[in-house]
């Protein structure tokens, strides 16, 4: 069914619902680099204008990508919760943009199963920034393993403590500094270089040595391929958290060597293992705009409701952490600063509104248009709308994997504008160890105890 | 405020930018004027044109013919954005590269500006003196080396298949990272042609003096190379394990010499 719009003189007309969504899409080179974006700037306003009168009912019954070509496709629209979606079945995407700006929190959780990615989609793409930053502030996610991540006026931080080789003393070094600074209570996680078991299981030892000597109500993590965790798992390794990159396709999971299944045998075997102290949610996955397009897995739908499918994925495994990379893909996906800060919105935007706990690493690359201007610019705008956790990085400089994130100085900086406290269990931690006031507050020369339980190192 | 020694001595461990110290929720100052400077060589390093004429200079003197050539993407902006254009070649260096093309050939070897000029120019003259007098050592017949601008990786398929090469190496200026803006990759394919995928590659990357130095990637790409000719393939089946040979008395010579 096509769509069309009448501006004057000119009537736009689109063949269908993806190519609507597509062109609605607020400008960015991935949809240019697939062809999918519009060819005017009026062409795109007069997309938004038709795709506001869209009924939500119809987007739910119109599949971007068929169902019988995609267990993505398949897990939204089995997974539908139709008695969350009759509160908001009668709207149309103009309407439910209204509807969201007036919403209780209580409202939002409530219709949050009932939300799909494509209407999240469908609806962030007529909202300005403001409207992404507050609708997502409503709408809060509350996860648990041994902490309490997500609740009103708190922000988490992952200590991201890479290293380019891998050096045990280099990654403790960080994860000391980071902790001195009060980072890590979203996780402690590292991307390593390698994905061998063999290298995993050093680090997963090193990780809960460093927490449980501590005592920290934390978890750790190693961001290698799921399958790697399952070996560990198997071998009867600690694994607190479950890592993987998803896409919103099924191809493009493909592309990452990951299934839903493998991905539901892991969610499973990392339950069993009952790590938690304070809950269960177990897994945690990143995910990003371009990836689809990237790995020629993108059905000719616009980066931005594939990215949305993503977290249909995630959804469906109870994650305790989820972000999206926004600016690491680079240039050819978000071109600079404003198309990345949009992006960052809309991604939290969508993540929240269907109930998942989305973080974001708020980062680019140096051959994207962008800088520590920009990234000041998305962090503090994710902190008015209430984002879930950010990275820290130390100095925002990531020597392994070759990008600019947030740093251990930048959560303070947001706290200290924001008034944002950290996990409550976490807090209480750095309070008891004699790192911060009972305020949160880092307190002169509170690093001694961290320093004192490293001597080899420090010495 | 600062650290005191024993937060130095953890900085030691590690490359990472860790016991800054702070001012407040803030760098000091001169942290914030450290990375702002980091951030700018990288910069430079991705809008640095390549200066072609002199690459093509500095090859030549090591006995190498060249020629050049020019992708698709026709400025900066546009190759940022657009890969795909970045790893064709345009109409007018395919036609000459054609008319370029003799009898086949072992190896054809890519020098590309990629996402750092400063990393080729740094380091390709480099590489390509340390590996030299192993090519001339394994007799292969060499094609022209291509000095190639707003190139990607890709860009060699194409290289390769028009000089009929069995293999090609594209050495490529890499994404700068802050603490990296000289740091040269190498990407080596058998049976270059257009669609070629990376599995189907093998790469060295971290090519530069503060990483994998010049002498060490000339040894493994040519130990790659040899292995890629007589084994006819390139990718994830080909495992680099020239680090074998570097524990012997070969490598030793190599390292030596």
């Amino acid at each position: 069914m096509s769509y069309r719009h009448v501006v004057g003189p000119r009537t736009f007309v689109f063949a269908d619902l993806a190519e609507l969504m597509a062109k609605a899409s607020p400008p960015r080179s991935g949809d240019r680099l697939a062809g999918l974006a519009a060819g005017s700037a009026e062409e795109c306003v007069a997309a938004r204008w038709c795709l506001a009168e869209v009924p939500l009912t119809e987007i739910l019954a119109r599949p971007l990508i068929p169902y019988e070509a995609d267990d993505v496709t398949r897990l939204i629209l089995d997974s539908h919760d139709a008695a969350a979606f009759a509160r908001i079945a009668h709207l149309t995407v103009g309407d439910f943009r209204e509807f969201l700006l007036t919403a209780s929190s209580g409202t939002l959780a409530a219709i949050a199963p009932g939300v799909t990615p494509e209407i999240a989609a469908a609806v962030s793409k007529i909202m300005r920034n403001q409207d992404l930053i507050l609708v997502a502030r409503k709408a809060r996610v509350v996860t648990r393993l041994r902490n309490t991540i997500g609740l009103p006026g708190t922000l988490a931080v992952r200590l991201q403590p890479n290293h380019p080789s891998d050096d045990p003393a280099g990654i403790t070094a960080s994860i000391l500094d980071g902790l001195a600074y009060g980072c890590g209570d979203a996780c402690i996680g590292i991307n390593p270089v390698s994905d061998s078991v063999q290298g995993l299981t050093g680090l997963l030892h090193l990780l809960a040595e460093l927490i449980d000597g501590f005592g920290i109500p934390t978890q750790g993590c190693v961001l290698t391929h799921v399958t790697t965790t399952l070996e560990a798992m198997n071998r009867g390794v600690p694994v607190d958290l479950v890592f993987q990159s998803i896409a919103g396709t099924q191809a493009a999971n493909a592309s990452f060597g990951v299934t839903l299944s493998v991905l539901k045998e892991a969610h499973e075997a990392a339950l069993a293992l009952k790590r938690g102290t304070v809950g269960d949610n177990v897994m945690y996955f990143e995910t990003g705009q371009g990836s689809a397009l990237s790995a020629d897995a993108h059905h000719g739908i616009d980066q931005q409701t594939l990215e949305a499918r993503a977290y249909a994925v995630a959804r469906a495994f109870r994650p305790l952490l989820v972000n999206t990379v926004v600016g690491f893909i680079g240039p050819e996906y978000l071109y600079d600063g404003k198309e990345i800060i949009r992006a960052g919105l809309e991604d939290h935007f969508c993540g929240k509104l269907m109930g998942v706990p989305l973080g974001v690493d708020v980062c680019y690359t140096n051959h994207a248009e962008a800088d520590q201007d920009d990234m000041d610019t998305l962090l503090t705008l994710l902190g008015a709308a209430g984002v879930t956790y950010v990275m820290g990085v130390p100095g925002a400089d990531d020597v392994m994997l070759n990008y600019q994130s947030t740093s251990f100085h930048d959560q303070l900086y947001l706290r200290e504008v924001m008034g944002l406290t950290r996990a409550p269990e976490f807090a209480e931690w750095l309070a008891r160890i004699g790192l911060t006031d009972a305020h949160g507050a880092l307190l002169p020369g509170g690093g001694a105890p961290l320093l004192a339980a490293a001597p080899g190192l420090a010495a | 405020m600062s650290r005191d020694d024993p937060w130095q001595r953890l900085a030691g461990l590690t490359p990472a930018r860790i016991a800054l110290g702070r001012a407040g929720a803030g760098l000091p100052t001169r942290e914030v004027l450290r990375f702002g400077l980091a951030h700018a060589q990288a910069r430079d390093a991705v809008h640095t044109p390549l200066d072609a004429d002199d690459m093509r200079t500095g090859i030549a003197a090591l006995g190498f013919e060249t020629l050049p050539a020019a992708s698709a993407a026709p400025d900066r902006a546009t190759y940022l954005r657009r890969p795909d254009l970045g790893r064709r070649l345009d109409e007018a260096s395919a036609a000459s590269l054609a008319a370029a093309a003799r009898d086949p050939v072992d190896l054809a070897l890519v020098v590309a500006d990629g996402l750092s000029a400063r990393a080729v120019h740094e380091g390709a003259v480099p590489l390509l003196t340390a590996l030299k007098p192993a090519l001339t050592g394994s007799g292969w017949r060499l094609a022209p080396v291509v000095v190639a601008t707003q190139a990607r990786v890709a860009l060699g398929d194409a290289v390769g298949a028009l000089l009929k090469a069995r293999a090609v190496a594209v050495l490529i200026g890499e994404r700068p990272g802050l603490s990296s803006p000289d740091s040269l990759g190498i990407y080596l394919t058998f049976d270059p042609r257009p669609g070629r995928t990376d599995a189907e590659r093998n790469c060295l990357s971290n090519v530069r003096a503060a990483g994998l130095a010049p002498d060490l990637a000339a040894f493994k790409l040519h130990w790659l190379i040899d292995q890629a000719l007589n084994r006819r393939l390139t990718g994830v089946a080909l495992k680099d394990e020239s680090d074998r040979l570097l524990a012997g008395s070969a490598g030793r010579e190599v390292l030596e010499g």
